[in-house]
Order: structure tokens, then C-alpha cells, then sequence
């Protein structure tokens, strides 16, 4: 167990910058989760942790130790692979036992704890099998097996399920959330799906283009995302964000030319100023006509969950998605009013993104 | 690609019993001429068919040439050769391909070069090198004016002398350098992915330890058809042996001995000892093609998992 703390670091491939100064403090024992979108520098992040990556500029310190110039076999890190990289030659056991026959543990030794290891995530029926040999629910074990063997100070995990179906993904996940809380080793989990992201984490760091976003609990960022990114990639579906700006009445003034009551942002609304408003799907509600601030709009189509159902509407040039519990039949070009619930309105700067907090 | 028509079938057909009938007749010809007596041989046009001396001329030709010893000093220079070119390809392939030092693309062209630079084509510096081994030192230490020094100041004349010829060394040092195996491994190498070497560093392997860990049990069947091919061809050389051995009753190969089996210009025309003679020769490396065929077809074809 062990703290890591990441101070101001970059990392330049050639000329080109890929990450753009990240600050982290990683707290001994927590499961960190690294969200973003492809090519955010999520791997790269984890892999100058690891050591298989160079660091620019910056420092990396686990355990109190810097460890920038550290060899990863010196970091005390072990990593999960996305494509397992099991050595495709020797079994499983020897597979889970290579680091410790590499850190001439003796054998004996050495059996009993791939042993005691396989068991905890139950390989021991396929010790003796190939990596070829197993299925990838059974391969990704091998390589979690693999990391837990050495009882590293730190997991990384490099988008470990992806291969994975969705099945497997949900169970892998259980799977990993229980060895954590057995072992208590901090841990990094690199990975672009949300639901993942959210389940996992006691820390959430949403990066984009290589800078970091928001750290926060998963809580925190779903309902208090710092930034127009953050708000429209957190959350399934994605919440409605409106360009506009607040007219002399203090309404705000969106698409072509609709109007929104938002009297709840009352310190905020100077007249002109160009943010966004951000709501999320569950905060548009279907009223009635004559509810006050009621946004008229017209039905585009109905997306149905099961038990619930998104209707995708035109309100006044601006796109805008409600989740509904009426079951009454909604047919495209349908009129519809629409309230926004007081508490769930987000501001954003239209300039730079980040949150106006009201 | 797969094709269903009879008729191309048939040219397909035709086409690979054409070749291994080319390929084929020669060797039956030796078979047959090997074990006729020297009559049957000397008949125009001569008989296709195998006759019954064969055992007599195996015999005529093993003390005619001496092949003896000559088959073992054949077979530690192709052995040598062989091991020596994987070892050497394997180390500077592994080198090219997973390390990234600054002269690695330099190192990288001047292996490539010698592709183009055969033994034939520098047979004659080659052998003054094999001549005097430190010859290279020697001109470096003369053209720095050191000799002239350490002369001046000892008396000592520093005259550096390594002779490889009449040597096992000497056959089997030049034709170690092997630009072609170098590519053949570094070609595999690169289908080795990332991640398999990233987990061996977080493992904690030193370099080495994943080249004999994982990279040399994954390339076996790779390391097998190169030795094939590299057995075969070395047993084959002839123009380095016979130029480096003067000495030939001691450090001659079967194959420069084959010039032994020729029938002299006025002598006997025994071509059926000779046939037998190349017989012998060229059993060794048909055996050691037929024993390794499986890994060799596999090993340049495909990889297994
Ligand atoms: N070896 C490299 N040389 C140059 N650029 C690189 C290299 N590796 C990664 N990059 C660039 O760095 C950026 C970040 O890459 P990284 O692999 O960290 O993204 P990621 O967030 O892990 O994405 P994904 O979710 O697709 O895995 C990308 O724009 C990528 O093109
Ligand atoms: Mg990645």
C-alpha cells in the first residue's frame, strides 16, 4: 500500500505535447479510476507511473519515493494489461510465478503462492493449461493472478475488460472491487466506459486532451461536473446543454430565440453574459400547458428504456431530451411543454467552459 | 486461394510432378550411377536402373577420399557455423529490435550492407584477415605511430600475429557474420507485441532474462529453420574451405574432397565411385532436411501460439 503523488507532469512525444502538466494526489489504499475519451492520455498517464514510459517534466512519487529515474522493476507496481500478455508459452502456473522466479523466490515458496493466488480468483483447475487454452474471462484472471502474485505497493489496470462481453465486463468488475477490498492495494484503473468508471472508483479523474478535468468522488462529478467536458461525457444519456445568453428580464435565451424561466440562478444572470445551461435528461419534465415557465416543444422521436423512456424534442430551434414515466403513446410532431426541475440546472462559461457556480 | 476446375487440377498437377522430377533425377542418377560397376557406368547412353556395387563403391570412395575425418571436420565447421550465426543473429536482432540506443539505425544499415557483400566478393581481404587476425590493430597501432614509439622507448617491436588458417577458427569465424539471419530474426521480433515485453519489465526481468524466458522458447521453430538452412549451406561452402586450408590431410572438408573423387584426366573413369563419394557427402544435410522439414515448413510460415 502506498501513496502516489504526481506532481506537475508532462510528457512529449517528439515535439508533441500529450499530456500538459497533471496534478494528482493518490491517497494510500484508494481505487482511482482514470475516465476520459480516446486519446486522452489515459495510458500514457498510467504507463509513466508504471515506468514504461518517460517522464518530460514533472515528478512521480510512490510511497514518498520519487521514482522518475526508478526502473519499473524497482516501482513495486504491477499492471493489468488489456490484451492479458500472458506468455503464450508457459502455463498458467508458470505464467502467475514468472516475476517470483525472476526474483529467484524459491521454489517451493513460489508454488505455494501462485497457489493460494490462482484460488482466490479461481484458476486452480487451469494451472496446467496454456494461455491459448482459456477463454478471455479466464485469461484476464491469469493476468490480475499475474499482478496480485508479487503483492505489488500498487495495481494499474489499462482498460483490463474491454475485451471482455458485457456479461463477463459486470462480473469482472465485481470480481476486481472484492479483491480490493481484500487486499487494500491502491489501485489505477484506466478505462473509457463510465459505468465501469463510476462502480469502481472511491476517485474519480476525468481527463481530456492531457489535462485533467475534475478529480472528484463519482458523485461529486455527476452532480457537480467543473466543466462544460466533464457535464456532457458524464452521464448516460447525456445532458442537455444549451448555448445562449441571459436577455434585460433576466431570461435566458437560447436556439431561435426560446425563452427559459430560470429565476433559481438568480445571482448569476447578468443581462448579455453567454454561458451554457446544462440539465440533465432526468431534470426535464412533461407539465401542462399552463404550468409556469413551461417550454413548449415539439416531439422529434421517443426512445423507450423499459421501464422508463427518453423523448428527444425540438424546443425552439434547441435540441432537448426529457426522460418520461407517462406511458402515454408520444408521436413525432406531437406539441409538448417541458419544466425544468429548480435544483438541476449546471452553468457553464461559454468561453472557457468551466462551471459558474450560482 | 481455391479453385475448383478439373482442368486446373490437372496443370497444377502437372506442374508439381514436373518439378519434383527435376528435382528428383539428378539424385536418382547418382543413386544409379553409384552403385553400377565401372562397365555399367562407362555405357552410352548409360542404364537408369540401379545395379548391385553400390556397397563396393561406398567403400572405394571412403578410402579414396579419406571421408572419414573429412565428415568430421565438416561436421564441426557446419555445427560451428550454424551455431554461431544464431547466436550472432539472434543477439543483434534482439539488440535492433528492443533496444533504442542512438547508433541503432547505424548498426541496423551496416548489417543490411553486408547483404550486398558476400564472402565471394570479399574473399581477398577476408583472408588476409584469416592470414594475420590482428592485422586490423596492427594498422591502427602503425598509422598512430604507437609501434614507432614503444620501439623508440623499449626497443620492443609490437608485431601483432594471429594466424587462422589451417584452423577451425579460421572456417568457421568468416562465415559467421550472417546479414541474413540478423533480418530473419528481426522480422519475427517485430511480431512479438508491446505488451509482452512491457509485462516482462513489470515482472521485473532483467533484458536477458526475456530473451531466454520468452523471446528464444517463441522463436524456436523459427531458431530450427534457420539452422536447417544454415547447417545445409555451410556444409556446402567450398570456395572459403579449400582457400583457408592448405593443410587439407588434417582440416579438409567432404566437399573439397569431392574434387578428390573426380576421375584424374588419364586415369580410370570410375564415375561410379565418385557418384558414391557424392552420395556420402550429401547425406548428412538430406538427413538433417528431412529430420527438420516439419519445424522448418512451420517456422517460416506461420508462428504457433
Ligand atoms: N509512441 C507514441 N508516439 C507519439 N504519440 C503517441 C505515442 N503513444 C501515444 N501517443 C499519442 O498520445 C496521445 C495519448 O495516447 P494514450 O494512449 O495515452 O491515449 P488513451 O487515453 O489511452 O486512449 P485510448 O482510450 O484510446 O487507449 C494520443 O494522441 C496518441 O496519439
Ligand atoms: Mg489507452
Amino acid at each position: 500500500m502506498a501513496q502516489i503523488t504526481i506532481k506537475g507532469v508532462k510528457k512529449n512525444y517528439a515535439k508533441t505535447a500529450v499530456i500538459h502538466g497533471v496534478d494528482v494526489n493518490i491517497e494510500a489504499g484508494e481505487f482511482v479510476v482514470i475516465l476520459g475519451p480516446s486519446g486522452c492520455g489515459k495510458s500514457t498517464l498510467l504507463r509513466m507511473i508504471a515506468g514504461l514510459e518517460e517522464i518530460t517534466e514533472g515528478e512521480i512519487a510512490i510511497g514518498g519515493t520519487v521514482v522518475n529515474k526508478l526502473e519499473p522493476r524497482e516501482r513495486g507496481c504491477a499492471m493489468v494489461f488489456q490484451n492479458y500478455a500472458l506468455y503464450p508459452h508457459m502455463t498458467v502456473r508458470k505464467n502467475i510465478g514468472y516475476a517470483l522466479k525472476v526474483a529467484k523466490v524459491p521454489k517451493a515458496e513460489r508454488d505455494a503462492r501462485v497457489m493460494k493466488v490462482a484460488q482466490s480468483v479461481s484458476l486452480e483447475p487451469f494451472l496446467d493449461r496454456r494461455p491459448g487454452e482459456l477463454s478471455g474471462g479466464q485469461r484476464q484472471r491469469v493476468a490480475m493472478a499475474r499482478a496480485m502474485v508479487r503483492e505489488p505497493k500498487v495495481f494499474l489496470f489499462d482498460e483490463p475488460f474491454s475485451n471482455l462481453d458485457a456479461k463477463l465486463r459486470v462480473a469482472m468488475r465485481s470480481e476486481v472491487r472484492r479483491l480490493h477490498r481484500d487486499l487494500g492495494v491502491t489501485s489505477v484503473f484506466v478505462t473509457h466506459d463510465q459505468i465501469e468508471a463510476m462502480t469502481l472508483a472511491d476517485k474519480l479523474i476525468i481527463m481530456n486532451a492531457g489535462k485533467v478535468e475534475q478529480i472528484g468522488k463519482p458523485t461529486e462529478v455527476y452532480n457537480n461536473p467543473a466543466s462544460r467536458f466533464v457535464a456532457d461525457f458524464i452521464g448516460s444519456p447525456a445532458m442537455n446543454l444549451f448555448e445562449g445568453e441571459f436577455d434585460a428580464e433576466g431570461h435566458f435565451v437560447h436556439g431561435a430565440g426560446g425563452r427559459m424561466n430560470v429565476s433559481q440562478l438568480n445571482g448569476v444572470r447578468q443581462p448579455g453574459r453567454k454561458v451554457v445551461l446544462g440539465v440533465r435528461p432526468e431534470g426535464v419534465r412533461r407539465t401542462g400547458a399552463d404550468t409556469h415557465g413551461a417550454i413548449p416543444a415539439v416531439v422529434d422521436y421517443v426512445e423507450e428504456l423499459g421501464a422508463s423512456r427518453l423523448i428527444h424534442a425540438d424546443a425552439n430551434g434547441s435540441r432537448i431530451v426529457a426522460l418520461d414515466n407517462d406511458s402515454a403513446e408520444l408521436k413525432s410532431g406531437t406539441p409538448v411543454h417541458l419544466s425544468l426541475a429548480d435544483s438541476a440546472l449546471h452553468l457553464f462559461s461559454l468561453e472557457d467552459g468551466r462551471r459558474i457556480s450560482h | 486461394m481455391i479453385e475448383r476446375s478439373p482442368f486446373f487440377d490437372f496443370i497444377t498437377y502437372l506442374a508439381m510432378a514436373f518439378g519434383a522430377l527435376v528435382v528428383v533425377i539428378p539424385f536418382w542418377i547418382t543413386l544409379v550411377a553409384g552403385s553400377q560397376s565401372l562397365q555399367e557406368v562407362s555405357q552410352v547412353p548409360i542404364s537408369l536402373l540401379p545395379s548391385s556395387h553400390l556397397f563396393e563403391n561406398l567403400a572405394a570412395a571412403w578410402t579414396r577420399g579419406d571421408l572419414g575425418p573429412k565428415l568430421i571436420n565438416s561436421f564441426i565447421v557446419a555445427i560451428g557455423v550454424t551455431v554461431g550465426k544464431i547466436t550472432l543473429a539472434s543477439l543483434s536482432a534482439f539488440a535492433i529490435v528492443f533496444f533504442s540506443f542512438k547508433a541503432r539505425m547505424i548498426c541496423f544499415w551496416l548489417i543490411f550492407i553486408t547483404l550486398m557483400l558476400p564472402l565471394e566478393v570479399r574473399i581477398v581481404p577476408t583472408y588476409s584477415i584469416a592470414a594475420n587476425a590482428l592485422l586490423p590493430f596492427q594498422v591502427i597501432l602503425d598509422t598512430l605511430g604507437i609501434t614507432g614509439l614503444v620501439q623508440a622507448v623499449s626497443g620492443v617491436q609490437i608485431a601483432l600475429n594471429w594466424n587462422l588458417l589451417n584452423s577451425y577458427t579460421g572456417l568457421i569465424l568468416p562465415l559467421v557474420a550472417t546479414a541474413t539471419g540478423t533480418f530473419l530474426y528481426r522480422q519475427f521480433f517485430m511480431t512479438i507485441p508491446d505488451e509482452l515485453v512491457e509485462a516482462s519489465k513489470m515482472d521485473g526481468a532483467h533484458p536477458l532474462e526475456f530473451f531466454f524466458d520468452v523471446l528464444l522458447p517463441l522463436s524456436r521453430t523459427n531458431m530450427l529453420a534457420l539452422a536447417t538452412i544454415m547447417f545445409v549451406s555451410s556444409w556446402n561452402q567450398y570456395l572459403w574451405p579449400l582457400l583457408i586450408t592448405t593443410d587439407r590431410a588434417n582440416f579438409g572438408t567432404v566437399v573439397m574432397q569431392l574434387k578428390a573423387l573426380i576421375p584424374a584426366q588419364n586415369g580410370t573413369p570410375d564415375w561410379n565411385v565418385t557418384m558414391a563419394g557424392a552420395l556420402i557427402i550429401m547425406l548428412p544435410p538430406l538427413l538433417v532436411v528431412a529430420f527438420m522439414q516439419r519445424w522448418f515448413v512451420r517456422g517460416l510460415i506461420s508462428r504457433d501460439k
